[in-house]
C-alpha cells in the first residue's frame, strides 16, 4: 500500500511535467493544426536556461530559495519564451498553406538544429545541478517510508497555480477569446478582425512558456540534465496531448497525469527499462481505439 | 504565397527604404541577442564539483551582428533583387527543356561512373567505402520514396525496418549458420511483415498522428533490442557476422579447408581491396535493382494508386481504391527495402549495434527523400551524394554537420517546399492534353 502510495505520489509529480509541456503541443494543433515537433528542444532549452540562472544567482549571492526560485522561473520563461516566439516566425510561419507535410518536417529539422545548438554552445556532457531545495516529509511504518519532497510538492503546486492562471487566460482575456476563435476558424477569426498572425505566435509564447516551467522543474527534480532530454520528454508530452484529447487544455492536463502515472506504475511494478515502451505503446493504442482522446472533439474532414 | 508577397513589395518600392529596413535588422539583432545572451553567452562549466559560468559575450555581439547583417541583406535583396529570390524559392518542375536531350545520357553516364568507380585510378579503399556508404543512403531513400514520396506518408521510424534486417541477418547467421544470400530475403520478408503489423493498425491514421506514431515504433524496436540481451546481446550489439562470398569464393587471405579463396581462385594477389570493392558492387546492384522495381512499380496500377492517395485520399476511396490496403503494400515494400539495406549494412560492418539505428538515422532518410523532392528518384541520389558527402570533404565540420543538417531541413521547406527537384508531375497523361499541375491539396 505505501509502495502503491509512492508510486502514486511519483506519478503525480512525472505527470505535472507531461502536462505542462503537453498543453504546448495541444495549444498549437489546436490552432494551426501542425505538430510542433520542435516543443521537446524548447522544454530542453528553458531547463537549460534554469540552470544558467541558478549558476548565475548563485555566483551573485543571491541564496534565499524563494527569491531564487521565482527569479529563475521568470528568467527561464522569459527567455524560453524568445525561442519559441523565433521557432514559429523562422520556420513555420513561411509554410502556413503550404502542403501538409511540409510544416511537420520544417519542425523536424528545427529540432535537430535546437538539439545540436545548444549541444554546440553548451557542450554535450551532462550538467548536474547541486540540489537547490532539499529535504522533505517521510511518513510510514518501520518497513517501508514514503517520501514526499519538498520539490514535489512545490512542482504540484506550481502546476496547480499555473492551471488556474492558465484557464484564466483562455477563458476570460481578449487574448484567450482571440485564441479559441482562431481554434474555431481561422480565416473567419481574421475576417472578424481578430490579428490571426499575432494570435499564433503568442501561443507559441505561452506554450514556450510553460514548457520553460518544465524546464525548471526538470532541473529541480533530477538535478541533471543534457541536451538529449527534449526528444524522449517531447515524445511523452505529445502522447499525453494525443491521450487526452488534442486541442483540448484539460485535456492535455488530464492526458499528461494519466501518462506519468502509468509510466511511475509500470516502473514500480514491471520493468524500468522497458518504461518507455509502455508510454509509446499506450500512444499507438490510444490512437487507435480513441482517436480523439479523452476529451478531444472529432474532426470533420471537410472536401 | 511568398512570391506573390514578393510581387508587391517589388511593386511598391524600387528603393530601399533605409528606414524600415533598419528598423527590421533592429529588431532581429534585439530577438538575437535575447536569444543568445543567455545559451551562447553564458557556458556552464563544472569547477569543484559545483557548477560556474564562464562567459563569452564577444560571441554573442558576433552572432547578433551576423543576424543583423543577414536581415539587412535580405531586406536589401528583397527590394533590389526580387528575382533572385524568386529564381531560389521557383521549383523545378523538370529538366529545363535545353538540357532534357542530355537528361538520359546523364543518367546513363552516372551509373557508367559508378560501375567503373573501383577501377579508375584514383579509388582507393577509401573512396570505394564512402561509394558504399553513399549507396547505402541511395538505396535506403528509395525504399522510403515508395512510403514518403509516392505514397504520401510521413514514416519517422523507417530506422525499425533497417534495424529489423541488419538483426535478422545477423541472427540468422549465428543461429542457423546461413549465408548472406540465404538470409536476405527472409529479412526482406522478415522487414515486410514488421510493416505490415504495424501499418495494419495505424494506416487509418492522419498523416502527422501516423509520423509520430512510427516514431513511437522506431523508438520501441531501438529500445528492444538495447534490453533483450539473450537475443540482441543489448548495447555490446552483435559482432562476427559473416562476410558475404562471391558465388562461394570468400575473400580470406587464407580460406578453410577445402574452400576457394576469391584471390586463389582468379589468379590474383590477396587484397584487401578486393573485399570493399565487391561490397561496393553489391550495393550498387541492391540500389539499381531497387530503382527498377521502384521505376516499374509506379506504372502498375498500385503504383499509379499510391500517387493519388497522396494527392486525394477522398477522391481515391470515391473511386474504389481502398486506402487501407494501398497504403499497406507501400509501407510492407518500403519496409522490405529498408530490411534488404539493413542485411547489407549488417555484412558490411561485420558489427551491429542499438547505436546505428536511432531517430537521427530515421531523419536523416527523411531528409534524402525531402531534400531530394518527394518521389523524385534522381534527387534521391542528388540529396545522399551531397549529404553524405560532404561532411566527408569537410571533417573539421563534423560538430557542426547536425547543426547544418537540421537548418537545411527548415531551409528547403521554407525556400523549396518541393525539394531540391520537385517532380509531382502526373505520370501518366491522357493523349493530347497539357497535365494538369499536381499542386496537392492545401491545407484550408
Amino acid at each position: 500500500m505505501l509502495y502503491f502510495l509512492q508510486q502514486l505520489i511519483n506519478g503525480v509529480t512525472l505527470g505535472a511535467m507531461y502536462g505542462l509541456i503537453a498543453i504546448g503541443y495541444s495549444m498549437v494543433y489546436g490552432i494551426i493544426g501542425m505538430i510542433n515537433f520542435a516543443h521537446g528542444e524548447i522544454y530542453m532549452i528553458g531547463a537549460f536556461l534554469s540552470i544558467i540562472c541558478f549558476t548565475l544567482l548563485g555566483m551573485l549571492g543571491i541564496t534565499w530559495v524563494p527569491l531564487a526560485l521565482l527569479l529563475v522561473l521568470l528568467v527561464a520563461m522569459a527567455f524560453t519564451s524568445a525561442y519559441g516566439w523565433t521557432v514559429e516566425r523562422l520556420a513555420y510561419r513561411p509554410l502556413r498553406g503550404s502542403f501538409r507535410l511540409a510544416p511537420l518536417i520544417s519542425a523536424i529539422g528545427m529540432s535537430i538544429f535546437l538539439q545540436n545548438y545548444v549541444q554546440l554552445t553548451q557542450g554535450a556532457n551532462v550538467k548536474p545541478l547541486r540540489p537547490v531545495i532539499t529535504g522533505g516529509f517521510v511518513f510510514g511504518t518501520d518497513g517501508f517510508t514514503v517520501t514526499i519532497s519538498y520539490v514535489q510538492i512545490i512542482m504540484i503546486l506550481l502546476t496547480v497555480v499555473l492551471m488556474i492562471a492558465f484557464s484564466y487566460l483562455i477563458g476570460r482575456t481578449p487574448l484567450g477569446r482571440a485564441q479559441r476563435a482562431c481554434q474555431q476558424d481561422l480565416l473567419m477569426a481574421g475576417l472578424c478582425g481578430v490579428n490571426v498572425d499575432r494570435t499564433i505566435s503568442l501561443t507559441f509564447v505561452m506554450g514556450a512558456a510553460l514548457a520553460a516551467v518544465a524546464g525548471v522543474m526538470a532541473t529541480l527534480y533530477y538535478g541533471v540534465i543534457d541536451f538529449f532530454i527534449g526528444f524522449l520528454a517531447g515524445i511523452k508530452a505529445f502522447t499525453a496531448a494525443v491521450l487526452g484529447g488534442i486541442g483540448s487544455i484539460p485535456g492535455a492536463m488530464l492526458g499528461g497525469l494519466t501518462l506519468g502515472l502509468v509510466e511511475a506504475f509500470w516502473s514500480g511494478y514491471f520493468s524500468i527499462e522497458y518504461k518507455d515502451v509502455a508510454a509509446f505503446s499506450i500512444l499507438i493504442l490510444v490512437l487507435i481505439f480513441l482517436p480523439t482522446g479523452l476529451l478531444g472533439k472529432p474532426e470533420i474532414e471537410k472536401v | 504565397m511568398a512570391g506573390r508577397v514578393l510581387t508587391e513589395t517589388a511593386a511598391a518600392s524600387e528603393r530601399i527604404d533605409w528606414r524600415a529596413a533598419l528598423k527590421e535588422c533592429g529588431l532581429a539583432a534585439f530577438v538575437a541577442l535575447i536569444l543568445f545572451l543567455p545559451l551562447v553567452g553564458m557556458v556552464i562549466v563544472r569547477a569543484e564539483g559545483a557548477l560556474a559560468l564562464n562567459f563569452r559575450f564577444g560571441w554573442v555581439l558576433i552572432g547578433v551582428a551576423l543576424v543583423a547583417a543577414g536581415r539587412l541583406l535580405l531586406v536589401g535583396l528583397r527590394t533590389v533583387r526580387p528575382e533572385t529570390i524568386a529564381a531560389v524559392t521557383a521549383p523545378i518542375t523538370r529538366v529545363p527543356a535545353l538540357l532534357a536531350p542530355f537528361a538520359s545520357f546523364a543518367i546513363a553516364a552516372g551509373i557508367v561512373f559508378a560501375f567503373v568507380l573501383p577501377f579508375l585510378p584514383f579509388a582507393n579503399r577509401y573512396v570505394v567505402d564512402v561509394g558504399t556508404t553513399v549507396l547505402i543512403y541511395v538505396m535506403l531513400g528509395w525504399g522510403l520514396n515508395i512510403v514518403v514520396g509516392l505514397a504520401g506518408l510521413l514514416d519517422l521510424g523507417y530506422v525499425a525496418f533497417y534495424a529489423v534486417g541488419a538483426y535478422s541477418y545477423a541472427l540468422f547467421a549465428r543461429w542457423f549458420d546461413l549465408g548472406f544470400w540465404e538470409c536476405l530475403p527472409m529479412a526482406g520478408v522478415l522487414a515486410a511483415s514488421f510493416g505490415v503489423l504495424l501499418g495494419f493498425p495505424v494506416l487509418r491514421l492522419r498523416g502527422d498522428y501516423l509520423a509520430i506514431v512510427t516514431l513511437g515504433f522506431g523508438e520501441i524496436v531501438r529500445i528492444i533490442l538495447l534490453n533483450w540481451y539473450p537475443v540482441t546481446r543489448g548495447p555490446d550489439g552483435l559482432s562476427n557476422i559473416p562476410r558475404p562470398s562471391f558465388f562461394g569464393l570468400e575473400f580470406d587471405r587464407s580460406p578453410p579447408e577445402g574452400a576457394t579463396a576469391f584471390h586463389q581462385f582468379f589468379g590474383l594477389d590477396y587484397s584487401g581491396y578486393h573485399r570493399v570493392a565487391f561490397l561496393y558492387f553489391l550495393a550498387l546492384i541492391l540500389a539499381l535493382v531497387t530503382n527498377l522495381f521502384v521505376l516499374r512499380i509506379r506504372k502498375l496500377p498500385i503504383g499509379r494508386a499510391w500517387e493519388a492517395l497522396r494527392e486525394d485520399e477522398i477522391a481515391c476511396r470515391a473511386l474504389g481504391i481502398n486506402p487501407t490496403n494501398t497504403k499497406l503494400t507501400a509501407f510492407a515494400l518500403g519496409a522490405m527495402f529498408g530490411g534488404f539495406a539493413g542485411s547489407f549494412f549488417a555484412t558490411r560492418q561485420g558489427f551491429i549495434s542499438p547505436e546505428s539505428f536511432t531517430f537521427i538515422e530515421s531523419a536523416t532518410i527523411l531528409a534524402i527523400v525531402v531534400l531530394g523532392g518527394m518521389g523524385s528518384q534522381i534527387g534521391v541520389v542528388l540529396a545522399a551524394t551531397v549529404l553524405i558527402l560532404l561532411p566527408e570533404l569537410g571533417r573539421e565540420f563534423e560538430q557542426y554537420r547536425m547543426l547544418l543538417f537540421g537548418a537545411a531541413m527548415v531551409m528547403i521547406m521554407v525556400w523549396r517546399p518541393r525539394g531540391l527537384l520537385a517532380h509531382r508531375d502526373p505520370t501518366i497523361r491522357l493523349h493530347g492534353t497539357t497535365p494538369v499541375t499536381a499542386g496537392g491539396p492545401a491545407r484550408p
